[in-house]
């Protein structure tokens, strides 16, 4: 299902993107950036982050959006699920520690996927990306090279 | 640190005079005694290091026992697996935290490339205030806290980003090639590694001049109940005993012995011999030997993948040699 996710999406808004180098949400824009993905900010702090304008929600973001991205506390989530459902979004993906029962269920009663507790960037690493080539247990046994299985 | 009494002679080494270089103290402690893995903790004591099974004593640790008191005081436990090797032990299931390879020995098996594994669990909390290199802001990475950033992958993100930068300990891509090479047959060749120790064990046990063979896979080992537990494909295939005519009848046998390679490595697919009193271990007297687990007359024997029946008909020729020089049986 997470790899399905991966390879149908093309736009990714990632709502609580840093403009601090640094930080683990910055990571994941960039990584999502070189492997294809248009990413689209969602912070109304900065005003571009990573070449792309930064939106301060998603309701302002003018394009179609695939997957948001939540890099936010538990409590932000209900809101941002609604907003989400709003965006005709195919995906919410939750980034570590992100769970929150009620934000879940309003998206997943709209139809949406709900993925929590996840790292997108290293869920692409470890199915279509070089997860391995880092030395880490990707907990796949395959001989199958990163496509779609 | 505290560390096991009974460790690969290199290892000793490392930690006695280069980590005594970098002002890391070692506190040793017989690995059987749980107690004294207790009492040597003190309020700057990092953490626990010993051998799945120790080189070349043949003790087997009490992984599980050792893992809690570590953890019951905050330190992790670091494991050498090397004589083991996943196939029969996997530490961090007995709750190792870090576990290391040399992979020069069983992993690539054949004796060609020289490398290196860590493996950790992702599950020690390296944020317990106790080790403050990886979990503060890092002056060398642009202040980023490792631990808190990457979480279960933040001790090895450090290892890699940093310590592995800085001392560029990196494996040599042919070697990476070789491992890869060696892995493929790792589950074969452990199987039968063992099957030829037990057997070759076995017949020494009972041999009229071998003494001490300290093979825990053997039935009267003491060690017996942690084999059963912890190794229960196999107590590996390294093991030491005792030539009755010391020094002299040690250096006879391994000059009648033509099948086994006399080399100083072990883990190869090659049966492997070495004396030590009279090569690694030349320039200690009687006193420092014993103090270093080995005996005038200790033969360590790496027991590789050949047939059985071959190996045993040359360690009779090495018995033969020893005996006709007539240091033997003294």
């Amino acid at each position: 299902m997470m790899q399905r996710i991966l390879l149908d999406s093309k736009t990714v808004a990632i709502v609580g993107l840093s403009g601090n180098p640094l930080r683990a949400s910055h990571f994941v824009g960039f990584y999502l950036q070189r492997h294809g993905y248009r990413v689209i900010p969602v912070n109304p702090r900065e005003a571009e982050i990573l070449g792309e304008r930064s939106y301060p929600s998603l309701r302002d973001v003018p394009v179609a959006i695939d997957v948001v991205n939540v890099f936010r506390t538990p409590d932000a989530l209900p809101g941002i699920a609604e907003e989400a459902v709003e965006r005709r979004a195919k995906c919410l993906w939750c980034q570590f520690n992100v769970v929150n029962e009620a934000g879940a269920r309003i998206a997943t009663q709209a139809g949406l996927t709900v993925i929590m507790d996840r790292c997108i960037k290293v869920e692409h690493a470890r199915f279509v990306g070089r997860m391995h080539w880092l030395g880490f247990n990707t907990q796949r046994i395959t001989s199958v090279r990163g496509m779609l299985q | 640190m505290v560390s096991s009494a009974s460790l690969y002679g290199g290892t000793v080494n490392q930690f006695k005079h280069v980590l005594r270089k970098l002002s890391v103290e070692l506190t040793w402690v017989d690995p059987d005694d749980l107690d004294a893995w207790r009492a040597a903790i003190r309020a700057n004591t990092k953490a626990f290091f010993a051998e799945t099974i120790g080189n070349p004593g043949g003790n087997v640790l009490d992984l599980e026992a050792v893992a809690r008191i570590a953890h019951e005081h905050h330190l992790p436990l670091l494991v050498d697996n090397t004589f083991a090797t996943p196939y029969l032990c996997r530490p961090i299931e007995w709750g190792a935290d870090i576990v290391l390879h040399s992979a020069t020995k069983y992993l690539g098996g054949h004796g060609t490339s020289i490398g290196g594994v860590v493996v950790e669990s992702g599950q020690f909390n390296w944020s317990n205030g106790r080790f403050p290199v990886i979990a503060d802001p890092s002056p060398a990475y642009h202040g980023l806290q490792f631990h808190e950033t990457f979480g279960t992958y933040g001790y090895l993100m450090k290892l890699r980003a940093e310590t592995l930068r800085d001392l560029g300990a990196c494996l040599s891509p042919f070697n990476a090639f070789l491992f890869l090479q060696g892995l493929e047959t790792l589950s074969l060749r452990m199987t039968r590694h063992v099957e030829n120790a037990l057997a070759i064990a076995n017949h020494l046990a009972t041999h009229d001049l071998a003494a001490n063979v300290r093979y825990a896979g053997l039935a009267g080992s003491r060690y017996r109940p942690l084999v059963d537990k912890y190794l229960p494909r196999g107590a590996g295939a390294v093991f030491s005993f005792d030539i009755r005519g010391g020094r002299a009848a040690g250096e006879d046998f391994i000059r009648g012995v033509t099948l086994w390679s006399h080399l100083a490595n072990v883990g190869d697919a090659k049966s492997l011999v070495i004396h030590p009193a009279s090569t690694t271990h030349r320039q200690l007297d009687e006193q420092e030997l014993k103090a270093a687990g080995v005996g005038p007359g200790t033969i360590r024997l790496s027991v590789g993948i050949e047939d059985a029946a071959d190996l045993i008909w040359d360690l009779e020729q090495g018995f033969a040699r020893a005996r006709a020089c007539g240091a033997a049986g003294g």
